[in-house]
């Protein structure tokens, strides 16, 4: 599914990094435990987390997810926002909930038969 | 750098260092990627390494990491100075933790590297003993 399709849709902002518009995710993870993803998240996912401190972008640069999108707000420092630079990892931002969030990036596989 | 096999690789972790957690499995990542080794066994290699480096980083004091790699495999140490671990089944339990509120906080402490090490890896042998330290020797055959 098309990122810049859900970035739109969802009206996500952009913390950083440059939003190619061919970008595909292949599906979406949701956890704020970082050894969850390590073992459980696929390449090409996006990441949905309240996290928002550097450690998340090494765990993304590591397991080739595409984008992180941090929920409720949460603002990342300085350095984790230069560090998603140096790595390529776009990071998102929402007020909104997870569950909020996830249940409208399934409707909008549900919608182009993804799922 | 010449990729001369075998390959010998050395990190050195310092612990409770949370902003360099992960730099070690991030350097292996990128030198595995310009020997064009398969992507999914990329990212095996690269969360073992990374769940044991995080490892010294929220248990231990200090560590020190050493590759070696060759056509077949690709052999990874990890030796720490640390409180050592006092029942290393209980710890290869999935859930079991010991990390402090703090480590919790920041998404860690989910009891699941160990078991991420074991499930990504050929061969794993944890050696520890307490009030010196843990040793952790994992192997990943790269034709699997
Ligand atoms: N290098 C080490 N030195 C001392 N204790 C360790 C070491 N590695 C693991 N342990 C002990 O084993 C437990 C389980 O480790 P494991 O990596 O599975 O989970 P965790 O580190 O607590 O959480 P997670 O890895 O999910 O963030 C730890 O909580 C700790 O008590
Ligand atoms: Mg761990």
């Amino acid at each position: 599914m098309n990122l810049a399709e859900i970035i739109k849709s969802l009206n996500l902002k952009i913390i950083s990094g440059k939003l190619n518009p061919e970008t595909k995710i292949k599906g979406v993870y949701v956890s704020d435990l970082l050894s969850d993803v390590m073992g459980n998240a696929k390449a090409g996912d996006l990441w949905i987390t309240l996290q928002s401190h550097k450690n998340i972008i090494a765990v993304a640069e590591l397991k080739d997810i595409c984008a992180i999108l941090i929920i409720n707000g949460g603002q990342p420092d300085e350095e984790t926002i230069k560090k998603s630079r140096e790595d390529d990892i776009l990071l998102l931002g929402t007020d909104e909930s997870a569950f909020s969030m996830a249940g409208r990036i399934y409707e909008l596989f549900k919608k182009h038969e993804l799922l | 750098m010449n990729f001369g096999f075998p390959m010998r690789l050395q990190y050195m972790i310092s612990g409770g260092d949370f902003n360099n957690a992960g730099a070690a499995a991030s350097s292996l990542k990128k030198i595995l990627k310009q020997l064009s080794i398969d992507s999914e066994l990329v990212r095996k290699i690269v969360v073992a390494l990374y769940e044991a480096e995080v490892n010294v980083v929220a248990h231990a004091y200090s560590g020190l990491i050493n590759i070696e790699l060759d056509h077949e495999k690709i052999l990874i140490v990890i030796q720490d100075e640390g409180p050592g671990i006092p029942d290393i089944d209980k710890a290869m339990e999935a859930g079991f933790s010991t990390a402090s509120e703090e480590v919790r906080s920041m998404g860690f402490g989910a009891g699941m590297g160990l078991p991420n090490i074991k499930k990504n890896t050929s061969t794993l042998s944890v050696e520890s003993e307490v009030g010196k330290g843990t040793k952790l020797e994992m192997i990943i055959y790269l034709n699997t």
